[in-house]
């Protein structure tokens, strides 16, 4: 799992990501239509076979960025590379060749399958689209990829409601990896399963990745999804990534005070980490605040007496440590090692 | 009925008491309760009525052409204050446990019990005026979809109005100014406001907040709350089961907190009993459940999960998955997917039974980790 975090460096990114914008446009009653601002000028590289996990709470644009990634929309500004080739005005064969370097899975497994279509059809239909084959050489093909997801010639004609949800992604996870593609894009692949078979699907992810050198974009909500199959992870918060670094480091040290909040808010098995209560709800992509989107929440900003400079000047991301970078204005520059300090 | 299944409960009943609810085979138990004996009934007397008393309890729901077996005997006890999750995964019967102690199921439900009282009445016997009157009232409900758990046509000060008056409590200007001191209690920022706001006008977070204090309006004895933090994100569930639990102690009433997040139930419950196939496997203190679980299924169940501290190798898995038609297992329904299966549990279904005071598991074989040659 770490041959990928010199990629970074070493060779060309697979997945770049340079100033993406993503806009809609939106009706807010009182002030008639106005455009919000899903994705807020998001720089990401992926190097080849690195797993990146993009982690934050409904409304902060990671679904929309990979949406932007696999062109499902036009991007509103900003620049997608995929293996050196420009996503965000492909057309035509182009964006088909492109479309067979990347691929998806979602979040609901029964509802990604098409319910009137047997399983060899869900797993042959990209192989039909994208490949001239002949039948026999498909249906080879079928079996293979199955057994690749554990599962056996017997499921060949069944059709989606006489699966578990956790053979469903196995299923769709087979038609992803059906193209060999080099990118899959996983968004919450197991947060609709139960926890035991949550952790078939990710040893059976982790397992293909490195069969098939796999570079994965993980979108979870989940720290220890996240934790478990990614190399890095990006933070998002109202549109933005806020912290970025190794997955262990950032979870073991986080920098970025919504970070260190996000860890601490999520109920652990392993005992409370810490009751840490980020002040109020998200605020509305609508009237994002001034400023560090974050500020009227932060527990930072009001143990260090409510600073102006979080409202007046937005932060950048600034490298923190090796690798880390985050935007806050009074993160400390050298992270201990300890866990994050307790917000109260 | 029997002091074996007391024990599982707040009761502090030890071991010399008659052991009838080990019975392995449950089409003989007795449906309709056996009287206590003398020295359970002198323990009683002693002990607090428990707010919710369940034992036995057997589900099925009845279709055109089969049964389905929802519940396979649920044993569990919540004492008066006391907070204790319901675990499980997809299918164990959880919610329909906690629809059974309202008596919320469908005409297709076929509901049995030895016991199934609140406060000491007996649910069963009880007809719908007076279930109505403890519905909303003396046992209040959360449910996972804030969203649609509010009428989106009426205000939510209007329907929080409706529960006082539905069970004769405040009305008009009294109705409004209790309604401001459960909202209040529950941090609801701009009271007033919310008050004259349709649920869609609120975010997932503040309607949850608005169930809470629905349900604490009439002062409840219990509290059931199904999966209260699912639908949420995580810095808004970490403050509503915190505001939860702060509820919980500050006003006494006792929770049921169903949930299939072994991390939630860490966070708020003070026992823990863990749902597997329409049975409870394991009931706990939380502490020692999370510090030394003795059933297979929770330690199977805590191994999986993801961690975020250090990892290595593959996660662990339960393989295979839960089984669907509870009706037709012999033995321990756990039994083909347990690591550490011997012989006599594919024969003999193993009872909810006493490992140490206040806590229990059903396993011939608790604790055992490693299969011995």
């Amino acid at each position: 799992m770490s041959t990928a975090v010199q990629g970074g460096t070493l060779s060309a990114p697979l997945v770049r990501l340079s100033g993406l914008v993503k806009e809609y446009p939106a009706y807010v009653a009182g002030r008639g239509n106005v455009t919000i601002r899903a994705v807020d000028r998001v720089d990401l590289d992926i190097a080849p076979g690195e797993a990146y996990g993009l982690v934050g709470e409904s409304g902060s644009g990671k679904t929309t960025l990979a949406r932007c990634l696999l062109r499902l929309v036009d991007t509103t500004a900003g620049r997608i590379e995929v293996a050196g080739q420009d996503v965000t005005n492909a057309t035509g064969a182009g964006l088909r060749a492109l479309r067979r370097e990347m691929q998806v899975v979602f979040q609901d497994p029964v509802g990604s399958l098409d319910p009137r279509s047997r399983v060899a059809d869900v797993v042959a239909e990209p192989l039909r689209t994208h490949l001239r084959l002949g039948a026999k050489e498909i249906e080879a093909r079928v079996l293979t990829l199955l057994d690749e997801v554990g599962l056996g010639r017997t499921f060949l004609g069944r059709r989606a409601h006489e699966l578990s949800g956790g053979q469903c992604q196995r299923v769709a996870i087979a038609r992803a990896v059906a193209l060999r593609p080099r990118l899959l894009v996983l968004d919450e692949p197991t947060s609709a399963l139960d926890v035991s078979v949550q952790a078939q699907i990710l040893n059976l992810l982790a397992d293909l990745r490195r069969e098939h050198g796999l570079t994965y974009l993980l979108i979870s909500h989940d720290l220890g999804v996240v934790r478990y199959l990614c190399d890095r992870i990006g933070v998002m918060y109202l549109g933005r990534i806020v912290e970025q670094g190794p997955a262990a480091r950032t979870m073991a040290a986080p920098t970025h005070p919504y970070t260190q909040a996000l860890l601490a808010s999520r109920p652990s098995v392993d005992g409370v980490e810490g009751v840490a209560l980020v002040r109020g709800e998200p605020p509305s992509l609508t009237d994002p605040p001034p400023g560090c989107s974050f500020h009227p929440r932060c527990w930072l900003r009001a143990e260090l007496g409510d600073p102006d400079r979080c409202v007046d000047e937005p932060p950048d991301l600034r490298v923190l440590a090796p690798g880390v970078t985050a935007a806050c204005h009074f993160a400390p520059a050298t992270p201990t090692t300890d866990h994050a300090p307790v917000p109260r | 009925m029997s002091g074996e299944r007391a024990r599982t409960g707040a009761l502090p009943i030890t071991a010399e008491q008659p052991t009838t609810g080990t019975l392995p085979n449950t089409a003989e138990q007795p449906t309709t309760g056996t009287l206590p004996s003398t020295a359970e009934q002198l323990i009683r007397a002693a002990a607090p009525t428990p707010v919710l008393e369940i034992r036995g309890l057997r589900l099925a729901f009845q279709g055109e052409e089969r049964r389905t077996v929802a519940l396979d005997g649920i044993d569990l006890v919540i004492a008066p204050g006391e907070a204790v999750g319901v675990v499980g995964e997809t299918g164990c019967g959880k919610t329909v446990t906690g629809l059974a102690a309202m008596r919320l199921l469908p005409a297709s439900a076929r509901l049995t019990a030895d016991v199934l009282q609140f406060d000491g009445r007996d649910l069963l016997t009880l007809d719908d005026g007076a279930l109505r009157r403890i519905r909303g009232a003396e046992v209040a409900m959360i449910f996972q979809n804030p969203t649609s758990a509010f009428n989106p046509v009426f205000t939510i000060g209007a329907q929080m109005a409706d529960v006082l008056a539905a069970h004769d409590r405040e009305r008009g200007d009294a109705a409004r100014e209790r309604i401001r001191i459960v909202m209040a209690s529950v941090g609801m920022p701009d009271v007033e406001r919310v008050m004259r706001a349709y649920p869609h006008q609120l975010s997932g977070g503040m309607l949850q907040r608005a169930m809470i204090a629905t349900a604490l309006l009439c002062r409840p004895r219990l509290i059931i709350a199904d999966e209260p933090t699912t639908a949420l994100d995580v810095t808004i569930a970490a403050q509503i089961l915190a505001l939860l639990r702060r509820l919980q102690l500050d006003e006494g009433f006792s929770v049921m907190l169903i949930t299939h997040d072994l991390g939630v139930v860490r966070r708020v419950c003070d026992r823990v009993a863990v749902l597997y196939a329409g049975r409870v496997v394991e009931s706990a203190t939380t502490e020692a459940l999370f510090a030394a679980p003795q059933h297979p299924y929770t330690r199977g169940l805590l191994a999986a999960v993801p961690r975020t501290s250090a990892s290595s190798g593959p996660l662990q898995t339960i393989p295979g998955s839960v089984p669907t038609d509870i009706g037709s297992i012999t033995g321990c329904a756990f039994a083909p997917r347990c690591p550490v299966v011997q012989d006599r549990c594919r024969a003999e279904a193993p009872w909810l039974r006493d490992l140490e005071p206040a806590r229990a598991a059903a396993c011939h074989f608790p604790g055992v980790s490693v299969v011995s040659a």
